[in-house]
Formats: structure tokens, C-alpha cells, sequence
């Protein structure tokens, strides 16, 4: 009798428990795991470090960062950061947001523009170069992606960042084209975008700089594909680099007509 | 001096839904340097919560929360106006006290 009853109960248990099974997949729970972290998103926190350094008198030269021209007029962060990297008259060059706030630190402050570059990254005026990032890309959340490619550099650009993609070596005679060229690739739990194309809103180009949960750091752009190398077993393309802002100007070209959400959260 | 804290408080119905992002490092005190040297445990042990200036929520943390922790409650009554301060203190003695008015 006791059995019996033992029995009834584990069948009911089973009956239970496998409708719940069948609703949700590993793939839906971790959306919703995501989801949950994105609520208190901590990249508000560098957003306002950010802010901060933008606003305050700093540096040998005792100035904030308010005349700042980053492409669209000194001072002007709405829309900046969805079109970046760009060829700028003044410095001659193609720059990304990270290389261009480091000219503005140079010439508007008087920091040092070499040594920031060669600052690690979360240390000193290098931590600060991120926390600005993050505050300028915040200024163009929900805005899509359109850069130029009007000047010859921004086409030559595209170009060798294009080959950069495909470019196979390194001890694993790996490119980025490897993990970024197919649909349906990833690593561990982290769903792969196809950087080869438009990879949809917020996803790829369009989410960084991100705040990693695993280890509690901000990464901006020029982290993000100094580290793609590593992953590569390259050695380190270095930062502000010409071939990380040719591979920037390639993915930012790609994703035209993507929204960004950047600061985004990452596992 | 402690970074500031990030706090949003909405009122809905009865009561407000109150979320806080601090900023800490959380040391636990179980990790070791590059040098082989244990990380000192630094991580915040007190946070209280008032609305208008009258206790509302008072917890004790240990090394086990994250860093740069997020904090959600909900405070009955709580409405469109009222004040709600965030107050924590980690374990060097530091501590920071931030505001937010409930929207």
C-alpha cells in the first residue's frame, strides 16, 4: 500500500515537472538570466565616471574636455559615436572614439598622448579613457550606425580591415573570419555574430564598450579587438593602432542601419 | 572617497520599487596578487535605507556579494516626491550616502 501511494506521488511528480521542462530552453533561460543583469546595468556607474571626467578641469593645462571635437563640432556627443572611426582633417588620420578622445586629452589638457596609449588598460589616465567612452557611446543609444565612407582613407580603410578579417595566422592559423564568418557559431554559452554583414541591432560592433560580469571590468572597442588578437595567439596589435581602427572601420561599416545599445552587459 | 552610488526609486500603486547600483570592489579576501600575496578582504558590511529620514531597510553583507552590487527593494507608502537615502559602510570604515527623490 505504502508502495503504491510512493509510486502514485513520483508518476505525479514527473507529470508535473516535464510540461515546466518543455516551456523553457537553455538558450531562452540565459536570455532571461541576461535580461535580469541588464536591469542594473554597472556601466551606469562608468557612464557617470565619465561624465565627470568630461566636465572637470584637468591636466597640465587645467581644462575639461567640453570643446572636444569628435567629429561633429567641438562639444557635440549626440550621434558621435555611431559614426566613428572617421578620417579628421585636423590630425591628418583615421580615429575611432577611444584615439580621438586620447588627441582631445593631448591638445585640450596637455596629457601625454603616448603615454596614455601605453597605460594598461583599467590603470590610470587609460581607465579614464574607457569611462569617457562609455559615457560619449551612451550619448547615441538607440541610434544606428552610418559611417562615412566619403574620404579615400575611409575607403582604404574599410579595405584593410576587410583583408585584417580574413587574414589567417598565429599559431592556430586562425583569422576573425573563424568564429565570425557563419551563422550559428559560438564560444561556450556566447552566441557568435556574423561580422561579415549586418549583424542586427545591438549586437556585435553595435555593444561595445560593455560591462563583463565575469570579471567585473569595462571594455571598450579597442580592448574588445586587442583581445579577439590574443584569442587569436597574435601578438597584441597594440592601442589606437591602425590595423584595430582599419578592422573598427570594417565592422562599423558593416553594421550601417544597426541600433546601438552600447554600454551593453556582458556575461 | 567612494564613488557615488546610481539610485532610481518609481512609485507604482502603494508602494516604490527602489533600485541601487553601488560602487565597490568587493574584495572577498580569498585571492592572492600577482606576487603570491593575499588580496586584504574589503567589501561593504552595512547598508541601511530610510524614506524621509525614518529607517526602512537595514542589511548586513558579507564577501560573497559581487562587486559594483545591485540592490532592488520595494518600500510601502513610498510616493512621488519622497526622499529615499542610501547609506553603506564597508569594512576599512569607509562609507558613502547618496539620495534619490521617488519619481
Amino acid at each position: 500500500m505504502k508502495k503504491a501511494s510512493i509510486l502514485s506521488m513520483a508518476s505525479a511528480l514527473v507529470l508535473s515537472v516535464a510540461p515546466a521542462m518543455a516551456q523553457k530552453t537553455a538558450s531562452q533561460g540565459i536570455d532571461e538570466y541576461r535580461a535580469m543583469l541588464a536591469d542594473g546595468n554597472p556601466s551606469e556607474l562608468f557612464e557617470a565616471k565619465g561624465e565627470d571626467l568630461w566636465k572637470k578641469v584637468r591636466g597640465p593645462k587645467n581644462a575639461s574636455l567640453e570643446k572636444c571635437d569628435l567629429g561633429q563640432g567641438p562639444g557635440v556627443l549626440k550621434g558621435v559615436f555611431t559614426t566613428l572611426p572617421r578620417y579628421f582633417a585636423d590630425t591628418q588620420r583615421m580615429q575611432d572614439l577611444e584615439s580621438r578622445l586620447v588627441t582631445c586629452m593631448e591638445n585640450l589638457q596637455g596629457f601625454s598622448a603616448n603615454e596614455i596609449s601605453n597605460t594598461p588598460y583599467g590603470r590610470g589616465e587609460m581607465a579614464n579613457v574607457t569611462a569617457l567612452a562609455t559615457w560619449v557611446a551612451s550619448e547615441s543609444k538607440g541610434l544606428k550606425f552610418n559611417l562615412s565612407q566619403a574620404h579615400q582613407q575611409e575607403k582604404t580603410f574599410y579595405e584593410v580591415g576587410k583583408r585584417l578579417f580574413f587574414q589567417r595566422g598565429g599559431p592556430h592559423d586562425f583569422s576573425c573570419a573563424s568564429c565570425h564568418g557563419e551563422e550559428g557559431k559560438r564560444i561556450r554559452l556566447q552566441d557568435l555574430p556574423v561580422l561579415t554583414k549586418n549583424p542586427g541591432d545591438g549586437l556585435g560592433f553595435a555593444a561595445w564598450p560593455a560591462y563583463r560580469v565575469s570579471n567585473g571590468q569595462m571594455w571598450s572597442m579597442q580592448l574588445r579587438l586587442n583581445d579577439c588578437y590574443r584569442q587569436q595567439r597574435f601578438p597584441y596589435p597594440g592601442f589606437a593602432s591602425e590595423a584595430t581602427i582599419a578592422l573598427a572601420t570594417y565592422l562599423g561599416v558593416n553594421a550601417k542601419g544597426a541600433v546601438s545599445i552600447a554600454p551593453a552587459i556582458k556575461r | 572617497m567612494a564613488d557615488p552610488m546610481r539610485i532610481r526609486a518609481q512609485a507604482a500603486g502603494d508602494k516604490a520599487t527602489v533600485r541601487v547600483l553601488m560602487s565597490h570592489e568587493m574584495e572577498s579576501g580569498q585571492r592572492k596578487d600577482a606576487a603570491g600575496k593575499t588580496v586584504p578582504a574589503w567589501f561593504i558590511q552595512e547598508v541601511t535605507a530610510s524614506l524621509n529620514g525614518k529607517p526602512v531597510l537595514a542589511a548586513e553583507w558579507g564577501p560573497a556579494v559581487s562587486k559594483n552590487p545591485f540592490l532592488q527593494f520595494a518600500v510601502k507608502g513610498a510616493k512621488a516626491g519622497d526622499k529615499i537615502a542610501v547609506t553603506w559602510k564597508d569594512n576599512k570604515g569607509d562609507t558613502r550616502t547618496d539620495e534619490a527623490t521617488v519619481s
